[in-house]
């Protein structure tokens, strides 16, 4: 099966049923496919072929559906890239997956077009945008169209080739301990495998309604998107969980079964008065990117009381790892649980042995949902997917620490690398410190995590200046929001004449996380 | 309204994009944008309150009121024309974040 199938099959089974409801436009599984098809038929005929890289650069939105399915129906492979990522960034995007074509929207295309202008390999730019007179910025050497033009005359039906399920549907660029984002290879049959445990699990139906809050850029929101067109539900997609009483308003309005959130989400809903809202319709939500706290988990069930709640934990290489059975909440509220189902996990030594009840392995995952690898970077892959049991099958090895319980009940006890979870994406401290020492004041720079009640954990940069030279907090944040996503800008930066250095001449980060801990409780 | 248009403006391009003018349209959405989240709309709201002497209430706090240099400027009018009204609660009361 393909991933495209998913949006197929339901349009073939249910072609008037609201499929997508996205701000004030609410579409059918009928008209999404004529969409994508129309739009697959236009990216055929700008000379897209078999396995092209395809980068969609855009906000969540009705367009971001149609690009993603048309993607795929046209034998490509979508990347998705967040819509705060910077030129530089994008640019690196494009031109380390080659990509032929770039989707964008209108209030991205000014940053799109200087990193588009630098990728040579880029044949295309479609720019979709709400606005109907849209004004077109030409890019030197690219053939550049709105939307509109591209579906212009393009025919209804399916295109006739297909993919078969080993080729790549996607590719989802993470964050690397090297602090390149590494491109991870998902194939049709990864992504289905995943997208058919998962509804399992949470014994999705038709009848559900998913609303999701979080970037599609980011796997879990994808995610969302794609079991909720696999079974014929309805997805109800917003930009963000910024407002949120108007989400909640539509969990209500909408009759929504499901929410997924990630800690941050649960923290911002347990600050507000939910006295007054019930959700007859919610059956469950779901968690993940990071545990919750325990006592989150306590006042969830008091405020949404007959939701089931699903503690999970996954990584974009496999998409999901683990779940917690919402029943197994009261006996272990700490756990992210076990395999989901068609999929095994155990946890081993340094050696790759198994190791026993209560002890710390680093979890190792084993089933169809597992990457083909990082894309161009055999040495990653290499460290990422070991052979297991089977010397001809690769395992994935996650780089997370845990310890199970005697029935196999899973406990994150940590990262092997640095890498730090905030707001659910993982951020690598070294990508962070690239940039600080790329500021021509900047003489040291180290980027830790350190503990936020909203965000899990946030950035926090330490940097020495040039001698003579004088640096803001400001400026320096500006420095670095021009060059990473949103979510990678340091939410703390602290000066210090000279960083603190281990016997070997390495900045000593222990030290300094024992001193912002240190300051913190002062402050508190 | 012109001055209230830059005064919005020079807020935002210094709170939430670090003092680099993006040349971002008065009518474009912040959330397509991307560029106010949780944390930064109740920013906003503080500055509105403080700067335009209006309250804010939790009911104000949807997209229509707020996501656009636009929205911001009708809805301080909208508040302002109305000065007799004092909302029990501001929407800031009982905000950690």
């Amino acid at each position: 099966m393909q991933v495209e199938e998913f949006l197929e099959h339901s349009a073939d089974a249910y072609p008037d049923k609201v499929a997508l409801v996205c701000g004030a436009r609410r579409l059918t599984y009928a008209e999404i496919e004529t969409a994508a098809n129309q739009l697959a038929h236009s990216l055929v005929g700008f000379g897209l072929e078999r396995w092209d890289r395809v980068v969609i650069y855009a906000n969540n939105s009705v367009e971001t559906v149609i690009a993603i399915f048309a993607v795929l129906k046209a034998r490509g492979v979508f990347v998705l890239v967040n819509p705060t990522t910077k030129r530089d960034k994008l640019a690196y995007i494009l031109n380390n997956c080659r990509a032929a074509m770039l989707i964008t929207t209108g209030s991205l295309a000014r940053n799109a077009a200087a990193s588009a202008a630098a990728a040579p390999c880029l044949r295309n730019v479609i720019v979709s945008s709400p606005v109907a007179q849209l004004e077109i910025v030409p890019i030197a050497g690219k053939e550049v169209v709105s939307l509109g033009t591209a579906l212009e005359g393009q025919p209804n039906g399916r295109v006739g080739k297909r993919n078969i399920d080993i080729d790549l549907a996607a590719l989802i660029y993470t964050s690397g301990s090297t602090g390149q984002a590494k491109g991870v290879m998902l194939t049709h049959l990864n992504m289905v495998s995943a997208a058919t445990s998962i509804t399992t699990y949470l014994e999705n139906t038709p009848d559900d309604i998913i609303i999701n809050v979080l970037p599609l850029s980011f796997d879990y929101g994808l995610y969302q998107l794609l079991m909720a067109f696999k079974i014929g539900g309805t997805l109800v997609l917003e930009q963000s969980f910024t407002y949120r009483r108007t989400i909640l308003n539509t969990l209500v309005r909408e009759h929504v079964t499901g929410f997924p959130i990630v800690p941050t989400i649960a923290s911002i809903l347990l600050q507000m008065d939910l006295v007054s809202y019930s959700f007859p319709d919610l059956r469950y939500i779901t968690n993940t990117a990071a545990a919750l706290p325990i006592e989150h988990i306590r006042k969830l069930r008091e405020a949404f009381p007959g939701v089931k709640i699903f503690s999970m934990y996954g990584l974009t290489e496999c998409k999901r790892v683990s779940y917690l059975p919402p029943e197994q909440l009261d006996i272990r509220p700490g756990s992210v649980g076990q395999g989901m189902p068609n999929e095994e996990v155990y946890l081993v030594d340094e050696q790759g042995e198994r190791v026993g009840p209560h002890l710390v392995g680093e979890l190792v995952v084993r089933g169809a949902n597992v990457m083909k690898g990082y894309w161009e970077l055999p040495e990653e892959t290499a460290k990422a997917l070991r052979p297991g049991p089977f010397p001809e099958e690769k395992l994935l090895y996650t780089g997370d620490l845990f310890r199970a319980d005697e029935e196999g009940y899973l406990y994150f006890v940590g990262r092997k690398d640095d890498i730090i979870k905030t707001r659910g994406e993982k951020v690598s401290p070294r990508e962070v410190e690239n940039v600080l020492y790329s500021h021509p004041k900047v003489a040291e720079a180290a980027v830790i995590g350190v503990f936020d009640e909203i965000l899990g954990n946030a950035i926090c940069a330490f940097v020495s200046p040039k001698p003579g030279e004088v640096l803001s907090e400001l400026d320096l944040r500006g420095f670095c929001a021009d060059r990473l996503e949103d979510f990678m800008v340091p939410q703390i930066v602290q000066f210090r004449p000279t960083l603190p250095k281990s016997a070997n001449g390495k900045i000593a980060k222990r030290e300094l996380t024992i001193e912002i801990e240190a300051a913190e409780e002062v402050a508190a | 309204m012109h001055r209230k248009h830059a005064e919005l403006r020079r807020f935002i391009t210094n709170n939430f994009l670090y003092g680099r003018d993006c040349s971002f349209r008065d009518d474009e959405s912040f959330l397509e944008m991307g560029i106010i989240d949780s944390t930064g709309l109740l920013e906003l709201i503080n500055f509105l309150e403080k700067r335009y002497a209006i309250q804010v209430q939790d009911a104000d706090l949807v997209p229509e009121n707020l996501d656009s240099i636009d929205q911001l400027c009708q809805f301080i009018e909208r508040k302002l024309e109305r000065p007799g009204q004092t909302p029990a609660c501001s929407a800031l009361q009982g905000q950690a974040i």
